[in-house]
């Protein structure tokens, strides 16, 4: 809002230079008056658009915080305006914008994750990763996708304890303090919830990459292999799963075989160098590689050690696949090869023929990726593409295709093989397969049509 | 020559010696030392775990006559009066048979494989705006309402830790081991052969 009232009012003119300056002046001393607000005698600055009078909703400190906020971008966006014009001017530069504690993004990147569908009540439901504007291999933390089912529990971490309990020898429990001191290990993997692109089962495409496949993100994740916890309470000899709960209004739970709980099982407290954000489970989750997003338990609180799946609501009844002879595949944890084109893809325009970059991501949690092929006639004729490296066994893999379009229609797809031989399938086949009733584990292969126009849709 | 071998060999000992002693610091007791035991009675008050044998059910009794009036107060506004669901709430009740035809309803009493999951999902989850706060009684009785507007259980039966685990649902036999790849050339071998196993059924 700062940086329209700012072009609004002064427009891009050598008059801007110094007026910006005293917008950022202005700024600041705002933010440092809210600091102020409750000393005796100091008046904070009257400013119509964070007038405290018009907050009298909120409680003082969310207020003051937000009037910081306010001021902090207003701050951003002058320095924007005012770089603008000073790149080139020959009436000398600003300086540009203050110290950060912690950093913020550009205020020209609005890439945001947008809501799959609403919940049935505040904090339940999805949000969906912006893949067609990232690059790389890594999601940012904090386009990192959500699926929660009872909102986002605030959890300090100084009174989170961890119970490990069941068919052990010693139950035991774990203050995060304790957790750290077990040795570390850090990995780049993805993550992806089974409901993701479900409606193409029923053949309701979603438009954009976000939208049919955002519920993908990858992460380098560090922490405490679960095994290590499992050795230290000494697991007894009849033990054969594990169910992990988390923290969430919940409780939300699932069950590990205790064969995958002693193998690569994580669990969590960094995500991408820093603690885990609280919507992906701070101050610990499950990270369960290749394994669909639901049993990655977040906010983990207890881990019970049993000789059978407690068989909750989402393993027995939910996360299912339903065949069209109504019968269900039980305990479909690995997620398949998928690939999918994410630039130039749904929703996009190219400006016109000439040189462009395909690409996309690739993945799959049951062997590390050996291929991907892209198309560009819906199937006809495949290339390989290059494979970012390194190609890491459950994490996401960056392809790349230069392509020189020519102007014609075409239909954009990619597919994926794993090292396993297993060959990501088309949709026709995957319904032949499993039928339209499905909702979960589609990996079948995308395709974008692009138009003489430039246009891209669905294929 | 003799004199390089030598050096060879003593620096060859010193690595075993040096891993040995490495090995005695921290490989050869597996258990770090972390963690505090957790009494008997702390595990007792956390664990909500519940088993399809009826393992880990509380104490504590319901019918579907008191789960009425819970269900009316805590579950209608979403679930709807007769657990015909809304945009709010899944479908509860009904479905029964559906699950092979064209418009297949996932129910709790057409889908859910096993009672005691019941329980445990409404004693975790429910009602969405406040989890947890129905109690063992409150608990037995909705479910005995869900399981009796299926069709499952009669009226006057009274749910508890002994007869919930010896309801046989409905779909209890409708699930198969995940049979993926089903689909996908790695799989041509065994997954289409499956396939086709599972179309005929």
């Amino acid at each position: 809002m700062g940086a329209a009232i700012f072009r609004k009012q002064l427009g891009f003119n050598k008059a801007l230079c110094s007026a910006s300056t005293t917008a950022i002046r202005y700024a600041l001393r705002v933010g440092y008056d809210t600091r102020m607000e409750s000393q005796p005698g100091v008046q904070p600055m009257k400013d119509k658009s964070i007038d405290p009078a018009k907050d009298n909703h909120s409680r003082t400190d969310s207020r003051g915080r937000r009037r910081f906020l306010a001021a902090t971008t207003a701050a951003m966006a002058a320095t924007v305006a005012g770089g603008l014009t000073d790149l080139w001017g020959d009436e000398g530069r600003e300086p540009g914008s203050p110290l950060r504690p912690y950093g913020e993004r550009s205020p020209f990147e609005k890439v945001a994750r947008r809501n799959s569908r609403s919940g049935q009540m505040s904090g339940t439901g999805s949000s969906l990763t912006p893949l067609e504007s990232l690059y790389g291999i890594i999601t940012p933390s904090a386009l990192h996708y959500e699926r929660h089912h009872s909102g986002v529990p605030i959890i300090d971490p100084e009174k989170h304890e961890l119970l490990l309990h069941g068919l052990v020898e010693k139950p035991l429990v774990f203050k995060m303090e304790e957790i750290k001191r077990f040795p570390s290990v850090s990995h780049i993997y993805f993550l992806e919830c089974s409901g993701s692109g479900a409606g193409e089962y029923q053949g309701e495409p979603a438009p954009t990459p976000q939208q049919t496949a955002g519920l993908f993100s990858c992460s380098e994740w560090t922490g405490v292999p679960l095994s290590a916890l499992l050795r230290e309470a000494g697991v007894k000899p009849s033990a054969k799963w594990v169910l992990a709960e988390g923290g969430d209004a919940s409780r939300n739970a699932r069950s590990i075989p205790l064969e995958k709980a002693m193998d690569d099982v994580i669990v969590a407290y960094g995500q991408n160098g820093e603690a885990v954000r609280p919507e992906q489970g701070y101050p610990i989750r499950l990270i369960v590689p290749g394994w669909e997003g639901n049993i990655n338990t977040k906010w983990l609180q207890r881990l019970h050690v049993l000789d059978q799946p407690s068989m909750t609501r989402d393993e027995a009844a939910d996360y299912d696949d339903l065949l069209a002879n109504g019968k269900s595949y039980r305990f479909s944890f690995v997620m398949e090869a998928k690939s999918i084109v994410t630039r130039p893809a749904g929703g996009q325009h190219l400006a016109g023929p000439g040189v462009y970059e395909i690409t996309g991501l690739a993945w799959s949690g049951r062997a590390r990726v050996a291929t991907v092929e892209v198309s560009t006639d819906g199937g006809k004729n495949w290339r390989k593409a290059e494979l970012q490296q390194p190609v890491l066994k459950n994490a996401a893999v960056r392809f790349r295709m230069p392509w020189n379009w020519d102007g014609n229609e075409a239909v954009i797809g990619s597919r994926c093989t794993d090292e396993s031989g297993y060959v990501q399938p088309t949709h026709e086949q995957l319904v032949a397969a499993r039928g339209t009733h499905a909702r979960f584990h589609y990996n079948g292969i995308k395709w974008w049509r692009l138009q003489k126009s430039g246009e891209l849709t669905n294929a | 020559m003799p004199r390089k071998m030598f050096r060879k060999i003593f620096l060859v000992a010193l690595c075993f010696v040096v891993c040995g002693a490495l090995h005695a610091q921290t490989g050869s007791d597996k258990q770090a030392g972390l963690g505090r035991p957790a009494s008997a009675e702390e595990v007792k008050q956390r664990d909500v775990t519940t088993l399809p044998n009826g393992a880990g059910l509380p104490d504590g009794k319901g019918t579907a006559a008191q789960g009425e009036t819970v269900y009316r107060d805590k579950c209608a506004a979403c679930h709807g009066p007769n657990g015909e669901g809304s945009p709010q709430g899944t479908q509860l009740v009904g479905g029964v048979g559906s699950l092979a035809s064209d418009n297949p309803v996932r129910t709790v009493g057409s889908y859910w494989p096993y009672a005691t999951s019941v329980w445990d999902y409404i004693h975790r989850a429910m009602p969405l705006n406040q989890p947890g706060s129905l109690s063992a009684d409150d608990t037995y009785a909705v479910t005995a309402f869900l399981l009796n507007r299926n069709k499952i259980i009669e009226a006057s039966e009274v749910m508890d830790k002994e007869s919930l685990p010896k309801v046989r649902m409905p779909n209890r036999d409708g699930f198969i081991p995940d049979a993926r790849p089903d689909v996908g050339k790695g799989s041509l071998s065994t997954g289409n052969g499956k396939n086709k196993k599972s179309q005929a059924r």
